[in-house]
């Protein structure tokens, strides 16, 4: 397998990590962070609500700012970086991406569930309309075989996607799962492919390399590792790894660090560790971002997150659905009184 | 007692639930199905012993006793059905998004139609939500209507894939435009889930008056009124407030006419459907309406 020296950083910090702060970073704080990546030579800065353009809502937590407001004080202090949406069709639309592009944003991320890529046809033709570059990004990628990941992958291709992203968006899988898909799909299509860790189980760099090994050509990480459920593959560590292992980033080690220490960790809102719910969405296969919204249902209806998590997999919740925590909560609050 | 002749045009999966649905009917009678091409729908139709054509809507425009035509197309073809259907006098019931005439949601605003020559049925996540957002609006004033709609993947078509984004834009307008809210999101989501899920919304609503009781007694009343066009319409989660939130949850089960009872989004939109043509009907046989 052909595997390049070169590896393109995607830094999520302000997007995924929006999940872990429940969506409310500051203009400044965002100028701050987008600033210190793009000096630090990160290629693609990814600034949104953490589900996404027009994601601020009941159903997933209302942002601080508008997603205009973000992109405005992202793009204010890059200067090199590619400014990156996500966009989760069902969700945000093509209207949220010409607004996107008018803020000055340079590529998007169409995120679907791993099946369901046919629906976000209409969102790459618009990207590709505006100029933009567009990422194919199938999410839950646990749930499928490699078959279908690369089915998937290739009506992504079909539309005119300009990368593909295999994304672990539970932190479910092993190495041997994540080399399993992203080798098919690298087979399978001519674009780049890209990996999107999560750490639920502590695996987000080693899958992140496994990715790499596989012939991943794309990688993303977020400083502190902060994001949804136990975080992401960490920003800095990604580089350092890297770097021994004789690939380039193109980010410096030290300011990346610098990035992650000065300005990212004063504002976390707790330690990105692996306690035991998030250790359990990896384990049941669940969204990350259904992480605090679980807390707050366990806490309500006087439950252990852990039991919401198992059946919210065991019921096959894909990204999005964070309304059947209630439900689920709800009826497990129901079971318990009425038995 | 007296029947009104309708025509369906598309003998798609959403055509041909609507014939069967029309079969039931007390006051509709299926005179023809009508489609561009043989298919299986149009054979179908044809082995029940409907009049059948591949005409297209020519085949409605050339038959005057038909009253009232659902169009089961798509956006693009309803765009041009709909002025030929009005200038030969027939009534439209649009299962498009093509949003040509007003949206009608029964249970909320069915009473008020008129002899509207084009009727609107908004789509399924909004039939299924918007008559709880209205039942909460009246009871507790809607600032603002969010609804999550989440419907099995099997059960969602490719007009609605190639389209989302006139399936979250039209839900959303309905919210505000029939359901009474200030504000209106909506947000849809596919579920890939084997065996395939049965449709499931989450209506979120931010209200002037959080008076609980008042809410869940006026909600619960539209539970079953809408039941008794939609059997498998029901109350997972009651309404639940937390400060001026209410959340509430509600599955829909198919009848399983021709469609798989998992497909409660789609049986949705062609119960009301009928349900809007058999008000029509009964108008028109009392002589309420011309036609």
């Amino acid at each position: 397998m052909k595997k390049s020296k070169f590896i393109h950083l995607v830094d999520t910090t302000l997007r995924d990590g929006s999940h872990a702060v429940s969506h409310q970073f500051t203009a400044e704080q965002i100028a701050a962070i987008a600033g210190g990546l793009d000096a630090a030579g990160v290629e693609y800065i990814e600034v949104t609500h953490g589900d996404g353009l027009a994601g601020s809502s009941y159903n997933y937590g209302w942002a601080l700012l508008t997603d205009e407001e973000m992109l405005k004080a992202a793009a204010g202090a890059i200067k090199k970086s590619n400014l990156t949406v996500l966009l989760l069709p069902g969700i945000g639309t093509q209207e949220d991406l010409e607004m996107a592009a008018h803020c000055g944003a340079k590529a998007v991320r169409v995120a679907t569930h791993v099946t369901e890529a046919d629906i976000g046809e209409q969102h790459i033709g618009m990207a590709k309309k505006l100029g933009m570059q567009a990422f194919g990004f199938l999410m839950m990628c646990h749930m499928a075989p490699p078959e279908k990941v690369v089915e998937q992958a290739k009506l992504f291709e079909s539309y005119g996607a300009d990368f593909i992203y295999v994304a672990d968006s539970a932190g479910a899988m092993l190495p041997e799962d994540v080399k399993a898909r992203v080798g098919a799909v690298v087979e399978a299509v001519k674009v780049p492919v890209g990996f999107h860790a999560h750490n639920n189980l502590t695996m987000a760099t080693a899958n992140a390399l496994a990715a790499v090994e596989a012939g991943a050509t794309f990688l993303d990480g977020a400083c502190r590792g902060l994001g949804a459920g136990a975080g992401n593959a960490q920003t800095e560590a990604l580089v350092g790894v890297l770097e021994k292992l004789g690939y380039q980033t193109g980010v410096d080690f030290y300011k990346i660090m610098d990035v992650a220490e000065d300005i990212v960790e004063p504002i976390m809102h707790r330690p990105q560790v692996v306690r035991n719910a998030p250790l359990m969405l990896g384990y049941a296969g669940v969204y990350s971002s259904f992480l605090l919204h679980t807390y707050r249902a366990a806490e309500k209806f006087n439950l252990d997150p852990r039991d919401i998590l198992v059946e919210l997999g065991r019921r096959r919740m894909v990204g999005g659905q964070e309304d059947m925590i209630v439900d689920v909560a709800y009826q497990l609050a129901q079971k318990r009184g009425g038995a | 007692m007296d029947k009104i002749k309708v025509a369906v045009i598309g003998p798609g999966n959403i055509g041909s639930d609507l014939m069967y649905k029309i079969l039931r009917s007390r006051h509709l009678e299926m005179a023809l199905m009508t489609g561009i091409i043989e298919s299986e729908g149009i054979k179908r139709a044809r082995g029940l012993g409907i009049k059948t054509s591949t005409a297209g809507v020519r085949a409605v425009l050339e038959d005057k006793d038909i009253k009232i035509v659902f169009d089961a197309t798509g956006a693009k073809p309803h765009l041009q059905h709909a002025p030929l259907l009005k200038e030969a006098g027939k009534i439209a019931i649009d299962l498009t998004p093509a949003a040509v005439g007003p949206y009608v949601v029964p249970c909320v605003n069915l009473d008020q139609v008129k002899a509207e020559p084009n009727l609107n049925m908004v789509t399924c996540g909004g039939q299924a939500t918007v008559p709880i957002v209205y039942a909460i609006n009246r009871a507790a004033g809607a600032r603002y209507a969010e609804i999550v709609a989440c419907i099995a993947s099997k059960s969602a078509g490719p007009g609605t894939r190639q389209n989302i984004d006139e399936f979250t834009q039209t839900t959303a307008k309905a919210l505000t435009v029939v359901g009474g809210a200030q504000k209106g999101k909506a947000i849809i989501i596919l579920n890939p889930a084997e065996p395939p899920i049965m449709m499931t919304n989450t209506v979120y609503v931010e209200v002037e008056r959080p008076d609980e009781q008042a809410i869940r007694a006026s909600v619960e009343a539209m539970v079953k009124e809408i039941q008794s066009y939609v059997p498998g319409y029901q109350l997972r989660v009651p309404p639940l407030l937390d400060g001026n939130k209410v959340t509430t949850i509600i599955q829909v089960e198919g009848a399983g006419d021709f469609l798989p009872k998992y497909s409660g989004n789609l049986d949705i939109i062609t119960s009301a459907a009928v349900a809007v043509a058999e008000k029509l009907a009964q108008k028109i046989l009392a002589g309420e309406v011309a036609a």
